[in-house]
């Protein structure tokens, strides 16, 4: 089993970041590197078991489905059904926590899962920088105030 | 149940940060607000289970345990035992969290507890900017880094001030008082049970004393806090309408038939139940007054009396203080608490005083203290820890109660002497004696009826308390005196802690 993990600060109020995150379909919004995104069934983006089907800018797909939202702790956990990086068992929790003072947030991202052999510290990293810190840079600019 | 949860970003890894904060004990070297910490029974700051004892720069002092510590998780759990203020069940965690980016460290300190609805504002105010906020910030300046942004200073505890001691009673019948006969007299009277307005000036008719009774006609009138509970129905001594106070001093006015130990015109002083004092002139038994000698006027007798038989009996017969004995005295300003530390030095033992405030201080040290502690910055645990090796006091006369009782157990040898002689922060509530064997420890309870009921017991204490104010070993500092018609000012003065020394009454 890996485990990756990255944090942040973003410079908003939690309620303001998670407004963007928690739509499950909005990845093309916010992160640099998913071209298109579309929930499958024609779901809203918060219902509980949907599935998000989305086009990475390099061309790779991947689905994942929503395992859980919380609009009370701020969090959403998601696996994967299928990708290019050959995962198993993969697991991510994105989850905001408020920072008081200053009125900022702590965002984490982190994710569990089993790689093929031989793939896990590329795996990690790939998934580490260019997904989650990718991610949480991403953020940290559009709320740069 | 209130829950409060503060949150910020230090510019420091987050193992480092949890070094710091794993340290239960730690605190000292990085919170603003801790003025002295301990971890009780020697164990290490890591143990679970430990309990810290410390104080505030602000004054107060408070025990809190620690329930949970998890190295993987970064995160501690604490509760409150106890403290200076209305936290109850007041459970909190710290949690720590990296901050991969620009390794840092994410800090989240929450709790829940319960306040008294009308300081829910201000206890909440108080536990967020002076306890976490200031937290964070003290953090961050020990370590040389940033919490960011600059926090606003939030105010810091303010412990609720402890009361002064009251010595306990026995509670015999009040007598009738407004009978009908010849003389008059001026007294004040507690028309209903309330604050100091309930204390009203009446002319009233004093009977002739009846059959083994005496009559007095009183100079100087004690004021104690013990007339505070009967006036406002705290102790069941006083049944309205009735006349407050049990200290004085006066003359023999009459006699009646049967007396043959007194004579009228003979000065005498007495401090004792039943209530009747706050009057120009009041009926009593003659085995219940002392005469006075001419080495002691009248005003330091109604001012002392009570308070010098309590330190008489104590230092000699509840425990016998010895020379060279470490004794520890708590609220070493107060009436009963100067005299102890006065006589007890004199008597050659090492007093440990501990008073509430710096500006209480002086009073012990004059005493002869060998030591003062003001024990809202300072832990007198440590300090009579240092001042015997390591052995603790062989005696702590604690009028405090509830606040300090568990440290005074702390703070004794083996073989060591409780005794408890009043409780003005709240009983001590129900203790295991079994505990008291880890020590040999020795505790008593003694109550102020026992030891000067009868006459025997009388004469023993007054004359020692008379004899060691002519010797010297013992001074009253000069009592505030006000009219007796000022009774209430009196009253009011009393409980606003505003006065050190003794008040009287002056007919």
């Amino acid at each position: 089993m890996s485990k990756v993990y990255r944090s942040a600060v973003i410079d908003a109020p939690a309620a303001e970041v998670w407004r963007v995150v928690r739509d499950f379909n909005a990845l093309p919004a916010w992160t640099p590197f998913v071209a298109d995104s579309r929930i499958e069934q024609n779901q809203p983006s918060d219902k509980i078991g949907c599935v998000r089907n989305f086009r990475l800018k390099d061309g790779g797909q991947i689905r994942e489905r929503l395992l859980a939202l919380s609009d009370y702790d701020m969090s959403c956990t998601y696996s994967i059904l299928e990708s290019p990086m050959g995962v198993e068992n993969y697991v991510a929790i994105l989850s905001l926590t408020p920072v008081t003072d200053g009125n900022r947030t702590f965002a984490e991202w982190q994710a569990e899962f089993d790689a093929p052999a031989g793939r896990e510290e590329a795996l990690t990293h790939e998934i580490g920088t260019g997904v989650f810190e990718a991610g949480l840079v991403a953020l940290k600019g559009r709320f740069r105030r | 149940m209130v829950s409060i949860v503060e949150s910020a970003v230090i510019d420091a890894p987050v193992d480092e940060v949890w070094r710091v904060l794993r340290d239960f004990n730690g605190h000292l070297a990085w919170h603003p607000a801790i003025a002295t910490s301990r971890i009780e029974d020697g164990l290490p700051g890591d143990a679970v289970g430990a309990v810290r004892c410390f104080t505030l720069k602000q004054g107060g002092m408070l025990r809190e345990q620690l329930l949970v510590l998890d190295d993987r998780r970064h995160e501690l759990t604490y509760c409150l035992l106890e403290g200076p203020l209305p936290l109850f069940d007041y459970v909190a965690t710290v949690r720590l969290r990296p901050v991969t980016d620009g390794n840092a460290t994410f800090w989240q300190w929450r709790s829940t507890f319960r306040p008294p609805l009308e300081r829910k504002d201000e206890m909440v105010g108080l536990v967020r900017d002076g306890i976490y906020r200031a937290g964070f910030r003290g953090l961050a300046d020990h370590l040389g880094v940033r919490a960011r942004p600059a926090l606003s200073q939030g105010p810091m505890m303010q412990p609720s001030p402890v009361s002064k001691p009251a010595t306990a009673l026995s509670s015999p019948s009040v007598r009738p008082l407004l009978a009908t006969s010849t003389r008059e007299a001026e007294a004040i009277v507690v028309e209903r049970h309330g604050g100091p307005e309930v204390l009203v000036a009446k002319t009233i008719a004093v009977p002739d004393p009846g059959p083994g009774e005496v009559l007095l006609r009183h100079t100087a009138i004690g004021v104690n806090f013990i007339d505070v509970y009967c006036r406002t129905g705290y102790f069941d001594l006083l049944k309205p309408p009735g006349i407050p106070g049990m200290e004085a001093a006066g003359r023999i006015e009459a006699v009646g038939s049967g007396v043959t130990a007194l004579r009228p015109g003979e000065r005498v002083g007495y401090a004792c139940p039943p209530v009747g004092a706050y009057a120009t002139m009041r009926v009593m038994q003659p085995d219940l007054v002392v005469r006075l000698p001419d080495t002691i006027d009248d005003e330091t007798a109604a001012a002392g009396l009570l308070k010098g038989m309590a330190a008489s009996f104590l230092l000699h017969d509840v425990h016998r203080v010895e020379p060279g004995e470490v004794v520890v005295v708590h609220a070493a300003a107060g009436g009963v608490g100067s005299l102890l530390t006065q006589w007890a030095s004199a008597l050659g033992a090492r007093v440990v005083a501990t008073v509430s405030t710096d500006a209480k201080a002086a009073i012990p040290r004059e005493g002869g203290a060998e030591v003062v502690v003001v024990r809202r910055r300072e832990d007198f645990v440590a300090v009579v820890r240092d001042l015997t090796g390591g052995r603790g006091a062989s005696v702590v006369f604690d009028a405090i109660g509830r606040d300090s009782f568990h440290q005074s157990i702390d703070a004794l040898a083996q073989r060591g002497h409780l005794v408890s002689y009043g409780q003005a922060s709240g009983p001590v509530g129900s203790w295991d004696i079994g505990a008291f064997a880890s020590k040999s420890l020795r505790i008593s309870r003694p109550n102020y009826g026992h030891y000067t009921g009868t006459p025997d017991d009388l004469a023993v204490q007054s004359s020692r308390f008379f004899s060691a104010l002519e010797k010297g070993l013992v001074r009253m500092a000069t009592p505030t005196r006000f009219r007796l018609s000022q009774a209430a000012e009196a009253h009011a003065s009393l409980e606003a802690g505003v006065t050190t020394g003794s008040l009287i009454l002056v007919p």
